[in-house]
């Protein structure tokens, strides 16, 4: 496992695992077809000339049977791990947390205690002023929103992410909790996952999208459950004063 | 020699209808673009790993630079290069003499073609001198980032000036396409029916028919693009985009839009550069084992096959993109699909090579070097077809490790296959014959271009692994919190190593290039003068009358009729010498080849 | 019982070793399927080698215009996909539900008209193409007895040109007629595709009449007898494929928005 896991980022989420194996056992089926043909091209040209081939079912057909079947199991088993993260929704226990890109950096926003999102219109978008975000104060949902540069989610708890997108496409990725899926403006596109080591991780942003494109990342805190509730806590008590 | 007149020249260099020698115009446009394109490739490595390098003249790579290179690189490579010289160039050269045929369907077509696209590379290139800069959204040209102009530098005028550029290369494909598809349904000499026709002939047919069906859904796709930045329509932009302080009050539009339809371009177009390359593989593989292809009828239809499956796996670019989950799933069986014809074609170059001990020219020694090369390429196909393995190596240098190992590195050891092995027929003119390129040289050349490509190439693989994403302008330098490294730049800083090996390697891959230039000027001088058939191919162009040295008038050339499939060489027995007999296409019937043993295909030829 | 016993089949079946596609009346010699068939390598008439038929450069481009017309048949493909796609874009509104944000953009009547004058130049365009093969005038006019193909041709060829122009102002009027009820390129995005799908035909159609033009010209100009024939037809076969392609997408924006 040594040479092809050691690339990899330590995983700290629950489908990663499955993934990672699932990537690791391709990677190596891959490495050995690689070496099966490079073997078969080698020994064929430094035999002895022998007169030529002739049966294409043990040459053509069996081989390709072979390889249909190995090919499709992978696929059924990749389809299973891809059915488990993205064929259903989060479950209605999750943290809802709301993710914008904007050219370049993300902003993540809590829906606070009323556990609702308020209206973010973009004619309200003013960075500069505090609102990036464009949120409508005279909805009352969005008083208790808490708008953060730094994402931090809680060990061991579904978190439902809503992708938003500002100005272009851009991609929320999170590669150590094996987290990928572009933001599109105009969409709001939902992910769902849990993360289960506390750390720092990476977010970065893996869609072209303009000149800023290689700085906008941010991080990601996962704390174990109390730490993260008393962080909420003091967000919420600076958001209501 | 009479010196040539300008007037001489003009006509026939410049304005000339005849097949062989636009061929060797579009050849030339796609050297100067390779070359181009590979120096831009050069600045981009070595601007990832030196970030502070100064390009002379111009001082630091900044990141709208780095951007513009990208951008440009990728679209010169796979438009100017990849689809130019294998279809247009060579196929220009050597298709119609490949079946017989006197020129292409459409001789004028075929010149217009050729100088619309070299106005397309001219407008494309013009794009880096213009206010603003060349473009920076990739060859892919995402909306809104390509829709808005003020969404960043380059994306104005310079944006303007690549979809143009993009449009007339559209309609330039397109048509040289339907010369190629009229030329041959049409133009077959007496007895080259179907299936006799070489398998190169079949990748130019196959790409032919999905550059009709492609390009002009790209074409379409340019025109709502530029509708959408100049004549305030929104079929890209949704409403409520807000880009650089300014809100799109338009109507609602959907930028994965433009994914389904660039995609839909883009996916037959990697097919389209990489068929007439499987084709000449299969041919050359058994040219120079003097074996027939194995299993000649099965590769006729795997590449009708993957030209097919080509137009119905598009989505495998937008698993991530925001598909429908269940739509990710269907892409994602028709690309696992698309893995069968492909490795029957390997099977078969591997059965063809079996046991023959061939001759190893320059031309067969890519050809073994595009085998090895596509295998190694495509074995990460099927990894990237599965959504839940692409959800972590979406562009990240995996992919990119994964496409330039087929098309950069595949896809142009088929185009030095065929620059070594047709050289007598490039070179070939009225005054003399053909030459051949050095073959110590050439030998040279191959190791090293093969060392260098695995060694830039396969620890690329590692990187993306480890997380590197594309399009990245710098891997350093990006601020943490207090002044230490971010967890973004931890990740990233881990594949500086591996980056700084691939930029040395890739340095030493562009410079080994140089001895291919070297021979090539050589050559076309002072190469030694070849047979008419130094390679003792039996395919129709190496027949004496579609030589040009060979002085034949109108009336006295002989009839060309095909008898035979083609790569009928004498089968010997173990233990025997290679038999110098071969049957040539052309070569009428005779009593001994009757005791050629069938293979395979039992069908009568 | 009878003297004489009449057997069912009195026609024997011919064996059939080659495909002969003579309909079996043995007129047609031999022909080897296997050599690309017609019995070229045969030269049974003696004709000179490349020339495979009369109508051999004729169907060269024909195949040309029908692959031309194939990719540009994608083009609208793709045109005309992007309208159902954004057809059925909807938002959600203030109840939370999803609405669609379609405005259909009513067409002006003339657009009736337009497409009536269109089917008659095809029918036009048709008879003038016939005429240029009607054997026994061909046979004249190769012989050099007169051009009776181009007298007969020429008032067909050129009714289709005007009413070919007449279908692009029809077109132009109904534009200046949106225009005026402030309906532009920009309004909505139903006016985007009403403007592009109109626009992008007038282009291809007007295109057409300079293909026609040249063929009118080509009836003067030309020289060679088939050169005209191929003038006439490859410009019928894509006005024929404009006229249809018309029919289609106005049924597309009268009906289907």
């Amino acid at each position: 496992m040594a040479i092809f896991s050691w690339p990899l980022p330590a995983d700290a989420s629950a489908h990663g695992p499955a993934l990672d194996r699932h990537l690791l056992l391709n990677l190596w089926i891959a490495l050995a077809l690689l070496a099966l043909a490079h073997l078969i091209l080698f020994a064929g040209l430094l035999a002895r000339r022998r007169t030529e081939a002739t049966n294409l079912w043990r040459i053509e057909y069996l081989p390709l049977a072979i390889l249909g079947v190995l090919f499709a199991s992978l696929t059924i088993k990749a389809e299973r791990l891809w059915a488990a993260t993205r064929y259903t929704g989060a479950s209605l226990t999750a943290l809802q947390v709301e993710v914008t890109g904007v050219q370049f950096a993300w902003y993540f926003r809590y829906p606070g205690p009323d556990a609702t999102f308020g209206i973010t219109r973009p004619q309200l978008v003013a960075p500069g002023e505090g609102n990036p975000l464009g949120l409508d104060s005279t909805d009352p949902h969005s008083a208790d929103d808490e708008v953060t540069s730094e994402l931090v989610l809680p060990a061991g708890r579904e978190v439902d992410l809503r992708l938003n997108a500002q100005d272009v496409i851009h991609g929320f990725s999170i590669p150590e909790l094996r987290l990928k899926q572009n933001a599109v403006p105009g969409q709001a596109i939902h992910v769902h996952f849990t993360a289960t080591t506390p750390g720092t991780y990476a977010i970065l942003c893996t869609q072209l999208c303009g000149l800023g494109h290689y700085r906008m990342n941010a991080t990601l805190r996962v704390l174990p459950p109390d730490q993260f509730a008393s962080w909420l806590a003091s967000k919420q008590k600076v958001a209501t004063p | 020699m009479n010196p040539i007149q300008s007037k001489d020249f003009f006509k026939s260099y410049i304005a000339t209808t005849d097949h062989r020698t636009i061929g060797i115009q579009y050849l030339i446009l796609a050297l100067i673009s390779v070359a181009i394109g590979t120096l831009l490739s050069l600045l981009m490595r070595i601007h990832l790993v030196w970030p502070g390098w100064r390009l002379p003249l111009h001082g630091p790579i900044l990141p709208e630079d780095y951007l513009a290179l990208v951008t440009i690189h990728g679209t010169i490579m796979l438009f100017f290069v990849l689809t130019t010289a294998p279809q247009a160039g060579f196929g220009n050269l050597i298709l119609p003499a490949q079946i017989g045929a006197r020129s292409m369907a459409f001789p004028m077509l075929n010149a217009a073609s050729f100088w619309l696209t070299a106005v397309a590379l001219l407008t494309l290139l013009s794009s880096t001198f213009v206010p603003g800069g060349a473009a920076i959204s990739g060859w892919t040209a995402y909306p809104p980032l390509s829709a808005v102009p003020s969404a960043g530098p380059g994306q104005a005028l310079g944006m303007d000036l690549w979809l143009i550029s993009i449009a007339l290369f559209a309609i330039a494909s397109t048509a040289s396409s339907i010369n190629t598809l009229t030329t041959i349904i049409r133009n077959r000499c007496d007895g080259m029916t179907w299936e006799r026709l070489p398998l190169t002939v079949w990748g130019w047919f196959t790409a032919a028919l999905l550059s009709i069906i492609a390009f002009s859904v790209l074409l379409a796709a340019i025109l709502l693009l530029l509708c959408d930045r100049h004549a305030g329509t929104s079929f890209f932009l949704p409403s409520g985009d807000l880009v650089n302080n300014v809100l799109h009050r338009g109507g609602d539009g959907s930028p994965l839009l433009w994914l389904h339809l660039f995609w839909f371009f883009g996916h037959p177009e990697v097919y389209i550069a990489i068929l007439p390359g499987l084709g000449l593989t299969s041919m050359l593989l058994a040219n120079f084992s003097h074996r027939r292809v194995f299993a000649y009828r099965t590769m006729i239809a795997t590449t009708l096959l993957i030209g097919f499956l080509g137009i119905l796996l598009w989505g495998h670019h937008m698993f991530v993109a925001g598909l429908n989950p269940f739509a990710s799933s269907a892409f994602s069986v028709s690309t696992m699909a698309i893995a069968l014809p492909a490795s029957a074609k390997v099977l078969s170059w591997l059965a063809t090579i079996w046991r023959s001990k061939p001759t190893y020219k320059t031309a067969m020694l890519f050809s073994l070097g595009f085998v090895s090369l596509f295998i190694t390429g495509g074995l990460t196909g099927p990894i990237l077809a599965q959504p839940i393995l692409d959800e972590y190596l979406h562009n990240t240098f995996f992919v990119a490790a994964h496409f330039h190992l087929i098309m950069a590195m595949a896809g142009v050891f088929a185009l030095y296959a065929a620059t070594y092995y047709w050289f007598p027929l490039l070179t070939a003119s009225r005054n003399h014959p053909g030459r051949l390129m050095s073959e110590p040289l050439g030998r040279l050349h191959f190791w090293c271009t093969l060392v260098g490509a695995y060694a830039v190439f396969l620890p690329m693989h590692l990187t993306g692994l480890a997380g590197e994403p594309r399009h990245y302008a710098q891997l350093t330098g990006v601020p943490g919190p207090g002044g230490a490294l971010s967890p973004t730049g931890v990740l990233l800083s881990r594949t500086i190593p591996l980056n700084q090996f691939i930029t040395y390697a890739a340095i030493f891959l562009a410079t080994a290039q140089l001895l291919f230039l070297f021979n090539l000027c050589r050559s076309l001088r002072k190469g030694p003068f070849a047979t008419s058939n130094p390679w003792k191919a039996t395919t129709l162009e190496w027949h004496p009358a579609m030589n040009p040295f060979t002085p034949t008038t109108a009336s006295d050339t002989p009839a060309v009729t095909v008898h035979r499939a083609p790569c009928h060489y004498q089968s010997t027995e173990p233990g025997r010498e290679m038999g110098d007999s071969f049957f040539p296409q052309w070569a009428p019937d005779t009593v001994v080849q009757s005791t050629i043993e069938n293979t395979a295909d039992t069908k009568p030829e | 019982m009878p003297a004489i016993i009449t057997p069912n089949k009195t026609d024997q079946e011919r064996k059939r070793r080659l495909e002969d596609h003579d309909g079996g009346s043995g007129k047609r010699p031999p022909t080897d399927k296997r050599t690309g068939g017609g019995g070229e390598g045969d030269n049974w008439n003696d004709r000179s080698h490349g020339r495979r038929g009369p109508y051999e450069r004729l169907r060269r481009y024909r195949m040309g215009i029908f692959f031309a017309l194939a990719s540009d048949l994608m083009f609208f493909v793709a045109i005309v996909s992007t309208f159902f796609v954004n057809q059925s874009a909807s938002r959600l509104n203030a109840f939370n539900h999803f609405e669609p944000t379609w405005v259909p953009t009513v067409i002006p009547p003339i657009l009736w008209l337009n497409t009536a004058v269109l089917f008659l130049s095809a029918a036009t365009m048709e008879i003038a193409r016939r005429t240029m093969f009607r054997e026994t005038d061909v046979m004249d006019e190769w012989l050099g007895l007169g051009k009776p193909i181009t007298r007969r041709a020429l008032p067909w060829l050129s009714a289709t040109i005007a009413l070919g122009l007449l279908f692009l102002t029809g077109q132009w009027i109904a534009w200046r007629q949106l225009s005026v009820q402030h309906v532009l390129f920009s309004s909505s995005q139903s006016s985007h595709f009403f403007y592009l799908i109109t626009g992008v035909h007038a282009v291809h159609l007007f295109l057409g009449i300079a293909v026609l033009i040249a063929a009118f010209t080509g009836l003067y100009v030309s020289r060679q007898l088939e050169t005209r024939q191929i003038l006439v037809d490859g410009a019928a076969w894509y006005w024929h494929a404009m006229g249809l392609l018309w029919l289609f997408l106005f049924i597309l924006l009268a009906f289907f928005q």
